[in-house]
């Protein structure tokens, strides 16, 4: 029965969502009075009704009701009972119905913060976010119902949860990566009703930002527990691997990296106008063709949800009507966008534009290299792949080119720089740069040439910030929220380029094999086995094997890998031994057992390798403390005091 | 730059829309281009699960069109198509062959005594070695091999009604192992009976 409430939750929100979007797009001269307020309140029904599905389909999980196929098909009664919520969005169906909450999450939040925009535009932005809604609601219902009962034939247990999905990270990594995903909706809806309403001003970049840098700071968080999780629970010691989902995540991120320093200049030099609205429509479109590649198997990959045809075709059409129709209306309207503001080669504005090309030159190379392999196939049948080697080939000078972008900001004044301002940098903070960076090339082996651009590269980003700091901070006191977020978010990219070059490169991975009491050497650390035991977890039997990790130092710690079989489905996971710390880890996983009591070993040496997440951690914060400025609360103050003044006045 | 510049983004998407449907319409996905195809049933020995000593090759699979099922208990798709199965066993003349994937036997047989056994003959695959040789990468499939042993179709996933109809039915029609039912041959309802008599005044 709660089921069916759930369904029917799904089908109101529906007709909800149908309704506010056509109340929101009616052409002007049609447009009802009250429209805003209708459309806010068909929000909020979206809102609740969906809150209400999903919350069905907990209850669901919950209560072990295996008579509904998509709870027998990821759950089990012996799984424990978080893994059992968080199960709710282990497959295709459940995850789309939080995809669905989530977005409707973000129009509730737009809806309640609608007085800081005019009636009008408002009205156009829920009508396009609710448009957009209907499209998920329809999926949701037609191909991937995840209410649909196993009736007569109801299991009586549940073949449970892919062991790989039981893990914390799973728990928290799909929400924020759909935060980030359906957030960059927002932006889009922005464009869309900007072109609409022919008000493409920076007003409009202004409105804009504060979202676009919220959901950007959700992807990001996304992305980095995605690749933390990868790296401790698929055993392989990587943490990136160029999988086809991992791009389809990637491919976002890079457009709403260049859409927030695109709408900076928007907003402050009303320039790049037309190149904005482009990336805002881009950046969820690809958030759509990422859907589409991750749900309907046109890729094969290691996260691949079920396959199914029918899901695959209703995507493609959908991602057709929403990307063609929005570039179409951008073929038409933008046009009149065109501003000539004129600025020198040393100026913000190029070394900003300088920033997308490069974002979006990365972003043509990641997608090239995640579709061309279906385009491959379309002509000559034969599956290819195109490995990481592609990827890295691109990417390194790529990232290298955009850091020395980054290096240039604190410097570079809007419209034109004194070249008198630029020679600060390269007196005081390349020489520190370069100095670290020497030392360190004579104190590592092996050497590379390209990890010393890179740490040079980083490490001027950290010396030109942090000079930046100390001489705005004499000046004024009280540094503005937006430009403290932009510089944390400069510094984390700059503590992401030092983990990955240090990592990729330093790193030590011994495939060894060990009987019991047998000693290895990890480069100066000694590796001691002390043989297997076995140990019982709620839904699992486990190997786990004992070793214990003496360095140089004196220091010793013990490490506990694992090997599990899970009861239920009888799968079997590996979970790696892991000693984290800031400079490095030491990571050990059991491989398979061999004669006499030995076992094959893999062991790792990890230097800096949580520098990539806590840099990305840091950019995430960055974007965050950027929203939180003073000059979009102001909004609402603003017009609050023009309101009481007319109100006062009449 | 002219306005017609400002499609060139829509003729790029375009252009990979067109990527991305030719990719997508290579084929039904679940109906796997599978190497397969066309090509003999793989070489194997497996014990029966009514009588472990017993071993059955691929050589005892010719002679008859045969459908094999990889399943196993621990798959509540199997459980869902369990169905599907019992009324094609019924209904044609098909040698129905189950191979019990990766599952333990008593479980296996408490399955068979609890729903019914739509099999002619249950093969035990314990460590999934068939399984690798047919390309299984979970349960349930189905595999459709023809008298001489050639395997004529595959569907990963569930045997459900729209499959039956559509994919296998017409097949087995062919082979000669179904007849598609004539109306008079059903248990003619009275309602039915009246429906077909107004439409033949």
């Amino acid at each position: 029965m709660i089921a069916e409430f759930g369904q029917v939750g799904l089908a109101l929100a529906g007709c909800l969502a149908l309704a506010a979007a056509i109340i929101g797009l009616m052409p002007r001269r049609m447009t009802l009075a009250g429209a805003s307020q209708g459309a806010v309140s068909m929000v909020v029904g979206q809102f609740v009704f969906i809150t209400v599905s999903f919350a069905a389909l907990v209850w669901c999980f919950v209560t072990d009701d295996f008579s509904v196929a998509y709870v027998a098909n990821h759950s089990n009664s012996l799984l424990p009972m978080q893994y059992k919520v968080s199960a709710v969005w282990g497959g295709h169906e459940g995850s789309f119905l939080l995809w669905i909450l989530i977005m409707c999450a973000w129009m509730l939040v737009l809806a309640l913060r609608g007085k800081n925009y005019p009636e009008g535009f408002f009205t156009r932005v829920l009508g396009c976010m609710s448009l957009l809604n209907l499209g998920f609601i329809c999926f949701a219902f037609f191909t991937s119902n995840p209410f649909e009962r196993l009736i007569p034939m109801t299991p009586a247990d549940g073949s449970d949860l892919n062991p790989l999905l039981q893990d914390f990270g799973l728990i928290v990594h799909p929400p924020l990566l759909y935060m980030g995903y359906v957030g960059l909706a927002v932006p889009f809806a922005f464009a869309v009703a900007a072109l609409m309403e022919n008000r493409v001003d920076a007003a409009w970049a202004r409105w804009s930002r504060p979202w676009t840098n919220f959901a950007w700071a959700f992807l990001t968080l996304g992305i980095a527990l995605g690749s933390w999780w990868a790296y401790y629970e698929l055993g392989w010691g990587g943490w990136w691997f160029w999988d086809p989902v991992e791009n389809a995540s990637f491919m976002p991120w890079l457009a709403a990296t260049a859409l927030i320093h695109s709408l900076a200049v928007t907003e402050k030099r009303g320039t790049f106008k037309s190149w904005t609205l482009l990336l805002a429509i881009a950046g969820f479109s690809l958030s759509l063709l990422g859907a589409f590649i991750v749900r309907s198997g046109v890729l094969t990959s290691v996260h691949a949800f079920a396959v199914d045809p029918q899901r695959g075709m209703y995507i493609l059409i959908f991602l057709a009507v929403v990307v063609g129709g929005s570039l179409t209306l951008y073929g038409l309207r933008a046009a009149g966008q065109r501003a000539y503001v004129g600025f020198s080669l040393m100026s913000r504005e190029f070394f900003m534009l300088v920033n997308n090309v490069i974002l979006v030159v990365s972003l043509a190379a990641v997608m090239w290299g995640t579709l061309s392999p279906i385009g491959y196939e379309a002509l000559t049948g034969d599956r290819i792949s195109i490995g990481v080697p592609f990827f890295n080939t691109f990417f390194v000078p790529l990232m290298l080119l955009l850091a020395l972008a980054v290096v240039m900001v604190p410097v570079l004044n809007w419209k034109r720089t004194p070249l008198q301002k630029l020679k600060s940098t390269f007196v005081q903070a390349l020489p520190v740069a370069f100095v670290l960076g020497g030392i360190w090339w004579f104190v590592t082996e092996p050497k590379y040439v390209s990890v010393l651009a890179a740490l040079v590269l980083a490490l001027w980003i950290v010396a030109t910030h942090a000079r930046d700091i100390w001489l705005r901070s004499r000046k004024s006191r009280g540094l503005p929220l937006a430009y403290w977020g932009m510089t944390t978010a400069h510094l984390g990219f700059a503590m992401s380029i030092i983990g990955i070059a240090i990592t990729a490169t330093q790193s030590i991975e011994e495939d060894v094999r060990m009987a019991p009491q047998d000693v290895s050497m990890l480069g100066t650390a000694e590796v001691r086995f002390l043989g297997v035991r076995t140990v019982d977890g709620p839904n699992y039997q486990a190997e786990q094997g004992v070793f214990v990790v003496t360095q140089a130092d004196g220091g010793s710690f013990e490490l506990r890998p694992e090997k599990r079989r899970y009861l239920a489905g009888g799968n079997v996971m590996t979970e790696a031994g892991i000693q984290a710390g800031f400079f490095a880890d030491t990571y050990v996983s059991l491989g398979e057992p061999l004669d006499g009591g030995a076992w094959a070993v893999r062991l790792h040496y990890k230097p800096l390798v949580r520098w990539v997440w806590l840099g990305a951690l840091l950019m995430a914060f960055g974007g965050g403390l950027a929203v939180m400025d003073k000059r979009y609360r102001r909004l609402t103050e603003r017009r609050t005091a023009t309101v009481a003044g007319a109100q006062s006045a009449a | 730059m002219n306005r017609a510049s400002l499609f060139i983004p829509l003729g790029i998407f375009c252009l990979i829309m067109f990527v991305g449907y030719v990719g997508f319409s290579l084929g039904d996905r679940k109906q796997l281009p599978s190497a397969l195809l066309g090509k003999p049933f793989p070489q194997f020995e497996a014990p029966l699960l009514y009588n472990p000593q017993q071993k059955v090759s691929n050589t005892d699979l010719l002679g008859h069109p045969t459908l094999v099922n990889v399943w196993a208990t621990w798959c509540p798709t199997c459980k869902a198509e369990h169905a599907e199965l019992l009324s094609i066993a019924a209904s044609t003349d098909v040698r129905l062959v189950g191979v019990n994937y990766k599952d333990s036997i008593p479980k296996a047989l408490r399955w068979l005594a609890d729903y019914g056994d739509p099999y002619d003959l249950v093969l035990v695959d314990a460590n999934g070695a068939l399984g690798v040789e047919l390309g299984v990468y979970g349960a349930p499939e189905t595999f459709l091999l023809d008298a001489e042993g050639n395997i004529v179709y595959k569907r990963v996933g569930d045997v459900n009604p729209r499959i039956w109809r559509d994919e296998l039915a017409p097949r087995l029609a062919q082979m000669g192992v179904y007849r598609t039912p004539e109306p008079e041959t059903e248990p003619a309802s009275v309602g039915s009976v009246s429906m077909r008599e107004a439409h033949s005044r």
